[in-house]
């Protein structure tokens, strides 16, 4: 089995699309769908990597990110962040708060598999 | 030196103003005391005074006091209505 | 042809000018040319409708009788408008502040708008004048008479009645031409003044060309007059002391008080600085028209005949030395002395009858008062008209009783004295704080009654009022009672008698009553305002707000100024006090400005009423009764003035901060809308990218995931499709690039059409309607009006969180509009969203529920733009309530 994967994402189509893809390159897949809770679900899952949007119901993903970087269990869990808001300003915060990556959507599959394989060396 | 003489100037124009604000209040007082004065005459008889005096006595009170209410509302003319308060 | 015959020609002809020339005024002042109307010579010259016909002739005869005394008839305004800087300006400030419409009014305004003093006054104004319009209407008859006596073709003047009775109707239709043009009594009579203006100029150059004609033409220069004086009856002073001193005091009062001169001074004023001008050039005016009097009176009792009527002298005159056109500009002087008095004196005593008796019955009467519906305007210009015809149908009635005779040569200094009880009310009002209602009423009832009893019935002669034994003896044999002479006082003249007990013991009640009585807060307040009115011309307190409807006000603000006007006043207020639309808040000061612009139309007393039937109440705050109890109410006011600056400053800031935020708000949106349009279109382009590279890369995917993919694709392109068009909608709509399919149709089928086409009611949503009837037909662009009629309902589908969802679809017509509300039973927009719903991209919940780009309630604001109505949201329904407005213009009721 390979890596723990878990994609905190809303829109149900992406998040098919970011499983299906996942999977097929043997990322063991978790999703998740909104911020409320998405801090608890990480410290109970405890995955390898997290790919986090940003516009999320309940709780934006900064936000969580930032409760991730608070937390010593999560400081250096590998962030792949995804916003569809694609303006600098966007990417400087997450970078800020401290994401381990940060792409914008659309995004192209390849990018996405090649970004995690090199925050989480197989 | 100009600077100190511009406020003494104003004083002394609205101080000005105001003695004629008095005049023109006291014109009807002495258009009163001027027409009364017909009282103080004689009636008939042989020293009754002639129509034709106290006409000319009587045209000539209202000559002066016209010119010198004529004169009076030219001098208020500029300064008034910026002075609202000076009416009382 | 007869000289009787050109006379009427000349006449009419005259007459005939007056009329164009007052059109013309009215005209000109129509298109705002008002500066040569409204120039200090005019004013002057409308002042001297003080000369009228009894003044123009009678002067003559009175000076041939008894010499000079006839000019204290014109000393005594003269001293009064050399005293302007005194009493008239203040007089002429507070009418202007106060917007008063007659002396009537302004009694009634400054004693706590009493509507019984203004009736009072009313009452006597017409008592003092009715026989003063006789005196000018048989003045006219006599001047005919005059000349038919030369003419040998006329049959001796037929009826002298019908004469009158021309004069009356003519003056009478002149009047209400002119005079009822428009309501407010503060929109000044241009036509009449510049009328009455031309005619002051006629009669004083009449006058004038008579009394060179007799000085240089028949009595041969200056000094031979003056010796043929000398040597006449009237040669030496021979004035009664105490006539001479009674009769310019009488004359002062009666230029103050008598209604006719208080229009012109006051009402008609149009600029407190002609008073200015007026104040010399009157003065000159009457010295001019008193010049030849005496020489006229002296040449005409040398060459007339004996026992010839020196009241007559100015025309008959020329006429007896064959200067046929001489006579008839004296002629055309003397009528244009009575017509200028009657037409003024019947508007200005219109005004009050109207505003004082007529409409207080008229609003009792008509139930619901001042809110029911019809417009009071009509009823106030009918009811002026009416006044005017009545007043002068009471002139001629007079003139018809009192047999024209000789009785009436002395009813001008009557009527003097009779409005002359107005003085101690009057002077007292703009001087003393302290005078009060009780004194007003008890100075002119005292003043009024010795008046009547002493001199207004004597004067018909013994045994027509009062009988002789009366006269004779006093009331039951009382001597001290005796009507000529009270209190035992015998041997003075009449007049000086009346004058002196009356204006006494008025003068005296007025004080008494004032200092022993309390005054009603009301009156404190007026007192303050009118006696103060220099150090601050208009606003104190007077309502305090709250309770008023706003609405209400503006129904009836709007039957009394009209609606464009009111509506005008209405919004004023609502922008000072920052607020937008009609209805201002009723604060204290819009309120007492209300009340004084209706004042203007309807006299004060009246406008209180009307606006205290609205405010249910008509007292004065506490604050209101503090600032006037104390006398120290000016420093108070002034510190009221400077709270009110800050007050406006702080209010002036917090629109400034409004702005700002709004524009802050704006340009965040402007921000969060590029921010918004990348995420939306991102995040279908997504799915579809990544979807797209797994089919394009992924050879191995079975049949069911390459439908699934492949729908999802398709999903989300038709997704995508869907935003761009509503970008494009909303940029062609906000562009104002839309074109309009105008269509007739059913405002039912419409709303069936939109409930089919979201399948509303198969969801779970129950629909309630109300008021839906298929009668109720439109004609606008259908298709738009669905798509927000869609909108609306999908939005209830999607957000309404009720147990139980249910949409209530309520359609009413109210003010030219057709409303369809849309009200959910849901949890509703809170507050503070509730602005920002009709902004772009704006969502309340979370959008992935209703999974539309947020655009919806914009794309409806834009529609109803479009169509000429509006959709707001419409809080404190229970739920979220949308009202979408259409003007009906475009509805039309199905026959």
């Amino acid at each position: 089995m390979g890596k723990h994967v878990l994609v905190i994402e809303d829109e149900p189509n992406i998040i098919e699309a970011i499983s299906f893809i996942l999977s097929r390159d043997g990322w063991a897949v978790d999703t998740h769908s909104n911020g409320h809770d998405a801090v608890d679900v990480v410290r109970a899952k405890a995955p390898d990597l997290v790919i986090l949007d940003v516009m999320l119901p309940g709780k934006s993903g900064y936000d969580i990110l930032s409760e991730l970087r608070e937390d010593a269990r999560t400081h250096d869990l590998p962030v792949l962040m995804l916003t569809a808001r694609g303006q600098t300003k966007d990417r400087e915060l997450a970078e800020r708060i401290g994401a381990s990556r940060f792409m914008t959507k659309p995004f192209s599959n390849a990018e996405v598999l090649e970004a995690l394989r090199e925050l989480v060396p197989q | 030196m100009s600077g100190e003489r511009s406020p003494l100037f104003l004083e002394r124009r609205s101080y000005r103003l105001r003695r004629v604000m008095d005049a023109a209040r006291l014109m009807p007082f002495l258009g009163a005391l001027l027409w009364a004065v017909p009282v103080l005459w004689p009636g008939q008889g042989e020293d009754g005074v002639s129509s034709s005096r106290a006409i000319l006595y009587i045209f000539l009170v209202w000559a002066v006091l016209v010119a010198l209410t004529f004169a009076l509302t030219f001098w208020l003319d500029d300064s008034v209505e910026t002075d609202g308060k000076e009416g009382r | 042809m007869g000289a009787l015959n050109v006379l009427i020609a000349v006449c009419l002809t005259y007459v005939a000018m007056l009329f164009v020339v007052a059109f013309m005024a009215e005209r000109a002042a129509l298109r705002g040319r008002t500066t040569w109307l409204r120039s200090p010579l005019v004013y002057t010259l409308s002042l001297s409708i003080y000369c009228t016909a009894w003044t123009f002739y009678g002067a003559v005869g009175n000076a041939a009788r008894s010499g000079m005394e006839f000019v204290t008839i014109y000393i005594g305004p003269t001293l009064v408008m050399l005293g302007w800087w005194w009493g008239l300006r203040k007089l002429v400030r507070v009418g202007r502040t106060q917007r008063i419409t007659s002396i009537a009014d302004l009694i009634s305004s400054r004693y706590g708008k009493s509507p019984l003093l203004a009736v009072f006054v009313t009452m006597i104004a017409v008592i003092g004048t009715t026989p003063y319009i006789a005196l000018q209407l048989q003045s006219v008859t006599l001047s005919f008479a005059s000349f038919a006596r030369i003419d040998p073709q006329a049959v001796q003047l037929a009826d002298s009645d019908a004469t009158a009775l021309w004069v009356a109707a003519g003056l009478a239709l002149f009047t209400v031409l002119f005079g009822t043009r428009n309501l407010d009594a503060n929109e000044r009579h241009h036509g009449v003044v510049m009328a009455i203006a031309l005619e002051a100029v006629v009669k004083l150059f009449a006058l004038v060309a008579v009394g060179v004609f007799v000085v240089w033409g028949l009595g041969g220069g200056v000094s031979e007059t003056l010796a043929r004086i000398d040597a006449s009856d009237i040669g030496t002073w021979q004035v009664d002391n105490g006539r001479w001193t009674a009769l310019i005091l009488l004359s002062a009062a009666a230029f103050l008080t008598l209604p006719r001169m208080f229009q012109v001074l006051v009402v008609e004023n149009e600029d407190e600085n002609h008073l200015r001008t007026a104040s010399w050039a009157f003065p000159t005016y009457l010295m001019i028209m008193s010049l030849f009097v005496v020489p006229i009176a002296v040449v005409g009792l040398d060459v007339m005949p004996e026992g010839a009527n020196p009241d007559q002298f100015v025309l008959t005159v020329p006429l007896s030395q064959g200067q046929q056109s001489l006579a008839m500009l004296s002629f055309l002087g003397g009528f244009s002395s009575a017509t200028s008095m009657v037409i003024v004196a019947a508007i200005a005593l219109s005004t009050m009858v109207s505003n004082h008796i007529v409409m207080p019955i008229w609003l009792k009467i008509a139930k619901g008062g001042a809110v029911i519906s019809g417009d009071v305007r009509s009823v106030v210009l009918v009811s002026r008209r009416f006044s005017i015809a009545g007043v002068l149908a009471l002139g001629y009635a007079y003139y018809r009783f009192s047999g024209g005779g000789a009785a009436l040569t002395s009813i001008g200094l009557i009527s003097f004295a009779g409005v002359a009880q107005f003085l101690p009310a009057l002077m007292g009002g703009i001087f003393w704080r302290g005078s009060n209602h009780t004194g007003a009423l008890a100075g002119m009832l005292v003043g009024f009654l010795i008046w009547a009893y002493s001199l207004l019935l004597p004067s018909f002669g013994p045994g027509v009022f009062l009988p002789a034994g009366l006269l004779e003896h006093g009331p039951f044999g009382i001597g001290w009672l005796k009507p000529q002479a009270l209190f035992g006082i015998e041997g003075i003249d009449p007049v000086v008698h009346t004058v002196l007990w009356s204006m006494s013991l008025n003068t005296g009640a007025f004080v008494l009553f004032s200092i022993l009585s309390f005054p009603q807060p009301m009156e404190r307040l007026q007192g303050a305002q009118f006696v103060n009115v220099f150090q601050h011309s208009g606003n104190p307190q007077g309502w305090s707000g709250g309770l008023a409807q706003a609405e209400d006000l503006m129904v009836m603000a709007q039957r009394i100024l009209g609606p464009d006007e009111a509506q005008a006043l209405f919004q004023r207020a609502a922008v000072e006090q920052g607020l937008g639309g009609y209805l201002p808040d009723p604060t204290p000061d819009f309120l007492q400005k209300l009340e004084r612009e209706l004042s203007g139309s309807v006299g004060a007393a009246t406008a209180h009423a009307m606006v205290s039937q609205i405010m249910g109440r008509a007292t004065v705050s506490v604050e209101d009764l503090l600032a006037v109890a104390d006398e120290t109410a000016q420093m108070m006011e002034y510190s009221s003035q400077l709270e009110a600056k800050s007050a406006e400053l702080t209010r002036t800031a917090r629109q400034l901060r409004a702005a700002n935020e709004k524009l802050t708000q704006i340009s965040l949106q402007k921000d969060a809308f590029l921010s918004q349009i990348s995420h939306e279109l991102r995040t279908p382009m997504t799915s579809i990218r990544a979807f797209s590279e797994i089919l394009r890369d992924g050879d191995d995917l079975d049949q069911g995931l390459l439908a699934k993919y492949s729908d999802i694709i398709h999903q989300e392109a038709i997704r995508l499709t869907r935003l761009l068009d509503d970008l494009l909608d909303l940029s062609v709509l906000e562009n104002g690039q839309v074109s309009l399919n105008i269509r007739e149709g059913s405002l039912q089928d419409l709303i069936n059409q939109a409930l089919a086409s979201t399948g509303a009611e198969n969801s779970g949503l129950r629909i309630r309607r109300i008021g839906i009837s298929d009668d109720i037909v439109m004609e606008t662009d259908l298709d738009r009006l669905a798509q927000v009629f869609i909108n609306l309902i999908a939005n209830a589908q999607k957000y309404c969180d009720a147990q139980d969802p249910e949409l209530t679809i309520r359609v009413i017509e109210r003010d030219n509009y057709l409303i369809v509300d849309f009200v959910d039973n849901g949890s509703g927009i809170p507050a503070q969203a509730q602005d920002m719903v009709f902004e772009k991209f704006s969502r309340v919940s979370d959008h992935k529920a209703a999974g539309g780009a947020g655009l919806g309630l914009a794309i409806c604001r834009e529609i109803m733009l479009r169509l000429g109505g509006a959709i707001a949201y419409l809080p404190g329904q229970g739920g979220a309530a949308f009202r979408v407005s259409l003007p009906a213009k475009l509805k039309l009721a199905a026959q």
